[in-house]
């Protein structure tokens, strides 16, 4: 196993705890959330403007990323994304991610589980190239159950066809 | 569709040349009973494809008689008078029971009902004598005679279904009883045998659908497990809507259904026991997503898909624990698996070839046999109870199919076309087809459709509120 279970527990109980919470997107002005993430690691977003904040991360950085349909390959455009992310994933050794896999609403449901697994993999596999040690990252996949935009067409399907890195507390923290 | 039209009607001629095989085509005069069998059997082997099926109840002398213009089927007109309530206690039941057998009958689309209105004969007391001639005269080819009554707090139920142009009863007089709160159950009952002593076949109306209740924005939904008859009624909440839940799955004995829960965080695995109403996680392996489970028939085990480091096989595990076996061992990504009647196989989808298509292979694993080649892509493939046929999903052409095949990946139908159309589910007697139907746009939902396996009778199944995810239990006891 990559991950010691350690961290697995204390992770699923943090996202647990972002599940439990209806109103996570309703409180706290200021928080961003570009990315659509669903689960948000349960922690304190902080300001934009403060580069050691995840929300620094999700809206400066760019905490997601896109992919073309039925694919989990990364574009250069998304690796650059990466690069960044690894950078400050690095600088910041006290947080944690966990990547959310999704996909469009154009399939069945197990296999767009199937599908946002492959690209919150294709994900880690990348950050973890980047020098980002595994056991910081767990993946996570929402198949086509949390969209980001809600038509219809190719101009939503697109921004729904992504891989999320959502930033959490790392272990002593 | 104008593919799966010119299928459709080439499966029909080849139906009716089997029908005559199977001795439709007898010369000999009409003699009721089977002529009213004969009627329904000829329409629902062609709707079926399987007429080996039908054939025991058909091997008798009796006419062809096959009402088929066009793959439209007269549906056979039957009389229900309202049922006699034979205690005073008994009066609003009566009632109610009549409808839901004749809403039962009339919902296959098999059956029409001949209104009260044109009744002749009135049926004031159970044991009245039938006039024949008066059922004759408008056209009820069946006629169905009920009485209802309370008996030491038990709701008693007791019916005879009578060959009209025969003259003669269809089989005994059956008597049921009850607690009166399942008086639901005891209509169902009553319609499952009328249904099975006029088609020869098993019915279905005493079955429940357990299904995810969806509320909420498109980007937020929430989703919560529901129980209900296979009709609409009494609908039951079985989880709350904290987390997300998907896919349930009943055991061959109706009494658990798997699902997948998001509960922990991520895709986990639970069983929940219905009479209890109590669920717990199935064991996992740490790192890993496990999802679209499935019971083997003897409820012994689970099919399902784990994921690890972004690929997803196959593995099975006992229902009581032990070590899980790996089935599947590709980098592909491979689910869905649906098991074979008798659990020596498993059909599933897997995108080895490049796009998503169904495979089949043993129970125990190995190299599987790819069945679907038509255009677009195949999933979430169902094996139905009669083991005859794979009901799947298809998407081509940006549009989503419910479909049937063979299970050699033959005579493929389509029977629906739409934005979006996913996850049959076989009504116990493997006729009708339940499905998730989801409309587009920021203001689309789901919506619970059935359709016989003919693709007509295509319709909503009544709920609550926005559904997905059905799935039929077999047929309770």
């Amino acid at each position: 196993m990559k991950f010691a279970t350690k961290a697995v527990i204390l992770l699923a109980g943090l996202a647990l705890a972002a599940c439990n919470n209806p109103d996570k997107y309703a409180s706290g002005a200021g928080v961003v959330d570009p990315g659509g993430a669903y689960g948000d690691g349960g922690i304190s977003q902080g300001s934009i403007n403060d580069p050691n904040s995840p929300a620094y991360f999700a809206a400066t950085i760019g905490d997601k990323v896109l992919f073309a349909v039925d694919q989990s390959t990364l574009t250069p455009e998304a690796r650059s994304i990466l690069a960044g992310q690894a950078q400050w994933l690095g600088s910041h050794p006290a947080y944690n991610a966990i990547i959310e896999g999704h996909a469009d609403e154009q399939g069945t449901r197990e296999y767009n589980l199937a599908l946002g697994a492959r690209r919150a993999n294709s994900v880690q596999e990348y950050l973890v190239s980047q020098g980002v040690s595994s056991a910081r990252l767990r993946t996570v996949s929402y198949g086509k159950e949390r969209p980001l935009a809600v038509c219809s067409t190719e101009d939503c399907y697109s921004k729904n066809r992504r891989a999320v890195t959502v930033i959490s507390m790392g272990l002593g923290s | 569709m104008r593919h799966s039209r010119q299928k459709f009607a080439d499966a029909q001629r080849l139906v009716m040349r089997c029908a005559c095989k199977d001795g439709y085509s007898s010369n000999n005069p009409t003699k009721g009973t089977t002529r009213m069998k004969a009627f329904l059997k000829a329409a629902m082997a062609a709707l079926i494809l399987t007429p080996a099926v039908a054939a025991p109840a058909l091997a008798q002398n009796g006419p062809l008689r096959i009402e088929i213009t066009e793959g439209v089927i007269e549906p056979l007109p039957f009389a229900l008078p309202a049922f006699v309530a034979e205690t005073p206690d008994a009066t609003e039941m009566a009632a109610q029971i009549g409808q839901v057998i004749a809403a039962d009958l009339t919902g296959t689309g098999l059956f029409r009902e001949i209104p009260r209105e044109a009744h002749i004969q009135r049926i004031g007391v159970f044991d009245t004598p039938v006039s024949y001639s008066d059922w004759q005269a408008i056209n009820a080819q069946a006629l169905i005679v009920g009485g209802v009554s309370m008996q030491g707090g038990k709701l008693v139920v007791k019916f005879r279904l009578f060959d009209v142009f025969s003259g003669q009863q269809m089989g005994d007089g059956q008597q049921l009883a009850a607690s009166p709160a399942s008086w639901r159950r005891l209509a169902h009952k009553v319609a499952d045998v009328i249904y099975s002593r006029i088609t020869g076949e098993g019915g279905y109306f005493d079955s429940r659908v357990v299904y995810v209740a969806e509320s909420g924005p498109k980007d937020a939904r929430q989703k919560r497990l529901a129980v209900m008859d296979y009709d609409g009624a009494n609908t039951q909440y079985l989880t709350d809507s904290s987390t997300i839940v998907l896919a349930p799955r009943f055991s061959n004995a109706g009494d658990k259904v798997l699902y997948t829960t998001f509960e922990t965080g991520f895709p986990r695995i639970k069983m929940l026991d219905l009479a209890s109403v109590s669920a717990r996680l199935l064991p996992e392996v740490p790192g890993t997503m496990t999802f679209a489970p499935r019971f083997s028939p003897d409820g012994a085990s689970i099919v399902y898909s784990l994921e690890q480091g972004g690929n997803t096989d196959l593995w099975k595990m006992g229902v009581d624990g032990g070590q899980p076996q790996r089935l599947t061992n590709s980098p592909s990504i491979e689910t869905a698996p649906s098991y074979s009647p008798d659990g020596s196989r498993i059909v599933f989808e897997s995108d080895r070839s490049g796009t998503q298509q169904l495979y089949i292979m043993s129970a125990s694993g190995g190299e599987p046999t790819r069945i679907s080649f038509g255009e677009g892509r195949y999933g979430t493939p169902v094996w139905s109870p009669r083991g005859d046929l794979v009901a799947f999903t298809k998407q081509h052409a940006g549009r989503f199919h419910i479909g049937v095949m063979r299970t050699d990946g033959s005579e493929e139908r389509l029977l629906t076309a739409s934005f979006l159309d996913e996850g049959p589910s076989w009504s116990p007697n493997g006729r009708v087809i339940m499905f998730t139907r989801e409309s587009p746009g920021a203001e689309g939902g789901a919506a619970l459709w059935s359709v016989d396996i003919s693709g007509r009778n295509l319709k909503r199944v009544p709920t609550p509120g926005a559904a997905s995810d059905p799935a039929w239990s077999p047929l309770l006891r």
